[in-house]
């Protein structure tokens, strides 16, 4: 598998550390924060097919990548600093 | 078809032209009493104890290709029960137990042979662990057995004691453990639940579920609708896909494990051997292979293959353990997909939704839990009630905080 890193091309995925499903974490001040930290903490959709992800390019320039990747043929679908994802909704 | 010493020779005389088909290749009716998903170890050994056990022989096991190729054809065939916590403990040597009469009771050489599990440690931290371990598996009845150094190289030889790194300092060995044979576990089930009227029902996929309100009552395949009042999922590797048919989400991620089996070798590995410092575990086929395994290649994964990294790393650790394993040539590897739970531990539940039941999440311990799973799922189907032994696999545990952390770590353990 190689990822291609918006900063340093593509590179092999040996130089990444996979952190999982891209969830954003729920705000702590909410009512119902308890439901929804259960859900990020151990809730996942894991399909078989197109997953977003995040990917840590350790090896390389230490950025946070979102990546969307196939799970059913490990083709990298696209790839993009974390950094530049839209704030998060709530 | 009675399997025995007569029967053999019987057949040897007529050259082997009588034998039977091992189970009936059945066509599924409209409706059963309990339809279970999934061909596999778990989902025939739930059937074949809910007709034995329970009397319920109304039963069909829907199985998308072939029985058995999935996970039940994927792993490195170890039977063991050495755990630590008590949710653990009863169960897997419940399960063991059932191993160990399992031919007689299926009247079917499932091949196994207690070779013995040895668990090598490192460190002296390592081995106090070990005999904390190996004093919770006494304290349930389970046989264990602090090995030094000297008896250790005195069984494996062959291992790198003095590594620099990683010397051995000695090793918890479960001498009841060891290994059967993964397909005959698979055939031995369906032919004896096809005997008491199962139907085994090949290349028929679940595509949704039939549903009366919230209560599930049937199930959809490419085969028609088929009504059960009671459906049980035994189906590790694609629960998330078929919850997800029913409209539930389940703490699991799905992952690739790989394993490898190499050129045969006149007789070397005793028993089971697992490495402390790193992931890694051998046996020794009875064709002479040797059979190893190695940790998850470590992202979301249904594609029943890995990638090269982890077959280096698995080499790796191989080595680091056996230098003489440089030398072997393997033959071929592969890969099996994980039902990982976030806490490492199964599940054998009730779902939210009346008349659904849920066996998952056997992470990469699937294999040697298959008769205890059928037994407990079986019970839960049947019943309605958790058996004894698998009463902490709740579903819900991770919403009330009751995890069974063993290893310390679920799907991914974020250790970076």
């Amino acid at each position: 598998m190689r990822i291609p890193c918006p900063f340093c091309g593509e590179r092999d995925s040996s130089e990444f550390t996979y952190l999982g499903e891209e969830i954003r974490r729920p705000a702590p001040d909410q009512p119902e924060a308890a439901a929804e930290f259960f859900q990020f903490v151990y809730l996942r959709k894991d399909p078989a097919g197109p997953h977003e992800e995040l990917w840590y390019h350790e090896r390389g320039c230490c950025s946070w990548l979102c990546v969307r990747r196939d799970t059913r043929t490990h083709e990298i679908l696209a790839a993009r600093l974390a950094r530049q994802r839209e704030p998060a909704s709530s | 078809m009675r399997h025995s010493i007569f029967s053999l020779f019987r057949q040897a005389t007529r050259g082997h032209r009588g034998w039977a088909p091992t189970w009936r290749d059945a066509a599924p009716k409209v409706a059963y009493e309990a339809i279970i998903v999934g061909g596999g170890g778990h989902g025939l050994a739930t059937a074949y104890y809910l007709a034995k056990v329970h009397g319920m022989r109304n039963v069909a096991v829907l199985e998308k290709s072939g029985i058995g190729l999935g996970n039940a054809g994927r792993n490195t065939t170890i039977i063991r029960s050495n755990y630590l916590l008590p949710g653990n403990i009863p169960f897997y040597e419940f399960s063991l137990k059932l191993w160990e009469g399992l031919e007689q009771e299926l009247n079917y050489n499932t091949m196994v042979s207690q070779r013995g599990v040895l668990n090598l440690c490192h460190s002296d931290a390592q081995r106090d662990a070990f005999v904390r371990r190996g004093n919770a598996m006494r304290l349930h009845g389970v046989d264990a057995e602090l090995l030094d150094a000297a008896a250790v190289r005195r069984m494996l030889p062959m291992l790198d004691f003095d590594n620099a790194r990683f010397p051995i300092r000695g090793g918890l060995l479960q001498r009841r453990g060891g290994t059967a044979r993964h397909d005959a576990v698979v055939w031995g089930y369906a032919r004896a639940a096809s005997a008491l009227g199962v139907d085994v029902v090949q290349h028929c996929e679940v595509t949704g579920f039939l549903r009366a309100g919230d209560r599930v009552v049937g199930v959809e395949t490419t085969r028609g609708p088929i009504r059960a009042r009671r459906v049980g999922l035994a189906v590790a590797g694609s629960t998330s896909s078929l919850t997800r048919l029913a409209g539930l989400r389940v703490p699991i991620e799905t992952h690739v494990l790989q394993a490898f089996v190499s050129e045969a070798l006149k007789p070397l590995i005793p028993g089971v051997v697992t490495f402390g410092a790193g992931h890694f575990y051998i046996s020794q086929s009875d064709k002479g292979s040797l059979v190893f395994g190695g940790d998850l290649d470590g992202y979301n994964s249904h594609a029943q293959r890995g990638n090269l990294p982890t077959v280096e790393d698995v080499c790796e650790s191989g080595v680091a353990l056996m230098p003489m394993l440089g030398r072997v040539r393997l033959l071929r590897s592969w890969g099996g997909l994980m039902d990982m739970t976030m806490d490492g531990s199964p599940i054998i539940d009730h779902t939210p939704l009346p008349g659904l039941y849920l066996n998952a999440g056997w992470c990469y311990g699937g294999f040697k839990a298959t008769p205890a799973s059928g037994w407990c799922f079986a019970r839960l189907i049947a019943e309605d009630e958790p058996h004894e032994a698998a009463r902490a696999y709740r579903l819900d545990r991770f919403a009330t905080g009751h995890l069974i952390d063993e290893k310390g770590q679920g799907a991914q353990p974020n250790l970076h």
